[in-house]
């Protein structure tokens, strides 16, 4: 009888234990890469909060919670009164919310359940690409197309023609620059982070989900309604926040439209002013110190008004899944 | 799984530009130590950027002598150049006293370069002709007391002209800017109100209007809306051929902006500067019947004592070479050169600079 020889057999043992070794060897390369990366991004985060805080800090000790509480921002006084601006930043962004999540999931909707197959593709990048599109040809689309159209024919015509101008919401001259304008801009902006997530879990709720409710008798309408959308629920939250974000830190777009006045007035079509838009403006020609603090302690405020709507989504998401979970 | 592709894209780009952040860094920092390549660096104001670096490139090419300039505002120039980052700062505006004693290298020279104006633009529909506005009428059409362009304040100063009834839109700059200095200067030297209500400074407290980001935007945002009015930089509103108010001056004459009619300021204020003068100076509301009355310097920053020898040689030859060549070709890019006896006394300043090297 023939048998492998010797030679062979500790041969092959012997360059299988080494591919054993290399393999462990590599698994610990990339586990110590991974956990290098892991580790930056936090310690970076850190890093620019700390760096932001402790620039803001001569500003709040001296100014305390006037920063947040007063709206008087004058520079030459030493009046550093952010309100209008949190108040701005809040606005255009729950106005860019509202515009921006109906027409998302109308899309992400439209791309589950009804496109067919040729059409989802081409309208699904054409989409995802309006997050591609920098924010100053935002900007400039904003001057010289979104504005004028604002000032001849939308606001004449929500203030007049629908007779909101008796509600304080869109009472005023129709200058063009406006809250309105910023959150026009903004809700195009995040459209595309809205619906590509939307889209994205929609596609992802299974089979079964839609057959039992067809079983039941249900119309494609309701199965969607009932069935689809509650199922993928804290996906579409989720991508709403992701949009929020979006909206919250966006900085040169708006400071194109929203004509840069800080004044709250509860008029849409008044011009306002955002938390990134003062400090862009104002940042690189300010040399008092209790000036550059005050823009660094609105930098601050931002910061900590995107944690708590990151955490807020968070929780949002969490209890979603779970009351789904029950 | 898409979010998850975006987020590592982003994280990728950062990444990218971080590290062409870095690249940049370590670039600049090689080509500052080393002398062969860039021999001094400054930093500071954007309204005079492009007469500097036209300037620093006929320099190149007549001495070889290479300048690298940051247009990062005045604010930035002078924080740098107090921190001895750069060799010279560059500002729109006079250093404060406050800011002057904080100068980590000593006392701080102001030279003037050259001169920049303010012009009033508006957008009136039906109006052709240039309007003519006295200092109270523009402050008071910025303070929101005059509301409507047939408003008699404006009307009798422009008799035969047919002013429509509607609402004034003042559009005023939303960022810090030297242009805002010069405009709130001068309403504050010429109009006392205006002084004790908003004051004068790079960003100020408006009482109306709109805020629009940089020279073009304050100029798009007038072209576009009728019955708006606002203030831009001279060059840009010559460049852009945007109507001009014609202002009325201390000696009674309305006067359209023009690079002649702002150097005749400049020359009007020279006359009464003292022989010690630290350049300091406001030259809106100047005397002389000539004269723009919305117009300023702008300087460079530099220090009495340089503490490199080499350098501080360098810089005083740019800058004497400067006040000779470069004020000839500032015209051409609508600044308004240095009268011809204020250079002359500037670059006697420029003779007093510490070159020992010493402290």
């Amino acid at each position: 009888m023939t048998s492998l020889p010797v030679d062979w057999l500790e041969k092959e043992k012997d360059r299988r234990t080494l591919r054993v070794d290399a393999s462990a060897f590599s698994d610990k390369v990339y586990e110590a890469l991974t956990a290098a990366c892991a580790l930056v991004v936090p310690g970076l985060v850190i890093a620019i909060a700390v760096a932001v805080f402790a620039a803001a800090w001569p500003a709040f000790a001296k100014l305390g919670l006037s920063i947040v509480t007063t709206s008087d921002w004058d520079v030459a006084a030493g009046h550093f009164g952010a309100a209008p601006a949190i108040f701005g930043t809040i606005v255009s962004s729950a106005v860019a919310l509202i515009i921006a999540t109906p027409l998302a999931i109308g899309v992400a909707v439209f791309l589950s359940e009804f496109s067919p197959t040729w059409l989802r593709q081409p309208v699904g990048f054409l989409v995802d690409l309006l997050a591609a599109i920098p924010s100053v040809v935002y900007g400039l689309w904003g001057i010289f197309v979104l504005i004028p159209l604002l000032r001849e024919h939308v606001m004449p015509f929500l203030r007049d023609t629908l007779h909101l101008g008796a509600t304080p919401f869109f009472r005023g001259p129709a200058y063009g620059p406006s809250m309105l304008a910023a959150g026009v801009i903004l809700s195009i902006m995040a459209l595309p982070y809205i619906s590509s997530v939307s889209r994205e879990v929609l596609m992802a709720v299974p089979r079964s989900q839609r057959e039992a409710a067809l079983a039941l008798g249900a119309t494609r309408w309701e199965m969607i309604r009932d069935a689809v959308v509650p199922y993928a629920r804290s996906g579409i939250i989720g991508g709403i926040m992701l949009g929020l974000g979006r909206a919250l830190g966006e900085t040169m777009a708006v400071t194109m439209v929203i004509g840069n006045r800080p004044e709250i007035s509860a008029s849409l079509l008044a011009p306002g002013y955002t938390m990134a838009s003062l400090i862009a403006n104002e940042f690189s020609e300010a040399t008092n110190d209790l000036h550059l603090s005050a823009l660094m302690a609105v930098g601050a405020i931002l910061f900590i008004i995107t944690l708590i709507v990151n955490a807020g989504a968070r929780w949002l998401v969490w209890s979603v899944s779970r009351k789904r979970a029950q | 799984m898409r979010a998850l592709k975006l987020a590592a894209l982003m994280l990728l780009a950062v990444a990218c530009a971080k590290e062409g952040a870095n690249n940049s860094a370590t670039a600049s920092s090689t080509t500052s130590s080393s002398s062969q390549s860039v021999d001094l660096t400054g930093a500071g104001a954007t309204f005079p950027y492009p007469i500097y670096s036209k300037w620093f490139s006929d320099y190149a090419t007549a001495t070889g002598v290479k300048i690298n300039y940051q247009s990062i505002g005045s604010g930035g120039g002078i924080r740098q150049l107090s921190e001895r980052t750069v060799d010279f700062g560059a500002s729109d505006s006079p250093m404060s006293d406050d800011e002057l004693s904080k100068a980590k290298g000593g006392p701080i020279l102001h030279i003037p370069t050259v001169l920049g104006a303010d012009v009033i633009t508006y957008n009136v529909p039906g109006v052709t002709a240039p309007l003519k506005l006295t200092p109270a009428a523009i402050a008071d059409i910025f303070l929101g007391r005059v509301k409507k362009w047939n408003d008699t304040r404006i009307a009798s100063l422009n008799p035969g002209v047919s002013l429509p009834g509607q609402d004034i839109l003042v559009v005023h700059r939303s960022d810090g800017s030297g242009t805002t200095y010069i405009f709130t200067d001068y309403l504050s030297t010429s109009v006392p109100a205006w002084k004790t209500s908003v004051g004068k400074g790079k960003e100020v407290k408006w009482p109306v209007g709109l805020g629009a980001k940089g020279n073009e935007g304050a100029a798009g945002q007038v072209k576009q809306t009728p019955g708006s009015i606002g203030y831009v930089e001279l060059a840009y509103a010559k460049q852009n051929n945007l109507p001009i108010a014609a202002i009325r001056n201390k000696s009674g004459q309305f006067i359209a902006a023009s690079v002649p009619a702002v150097t005749a300021a400049a020359a009007g204020a020279a006359k009464a500067l003292p022989a010690n003068t630290d350049y300091r100076i406001s030259i809106v509301d100047a005397p002389g019947a000539a004269s723009y009355p919305i117009s300023s310097f702008t300087w460079i920053l530099v220090y009495q004592h340089q503490k490199d020898a080499v350098k501080g040689k360098k810089l005083v030859d740019f800058l004497n070479w400067a006040l000779t060549e470069g004020e000839k070709s500032a015209v051409t890019l609508d600044y308004a050169p240095l009268p011809a006896e204020m250079a002359t006394t500037v670059k006697a300043r420029l003779s007093t600079i510490d070159l020992s090297g010493a402290k």
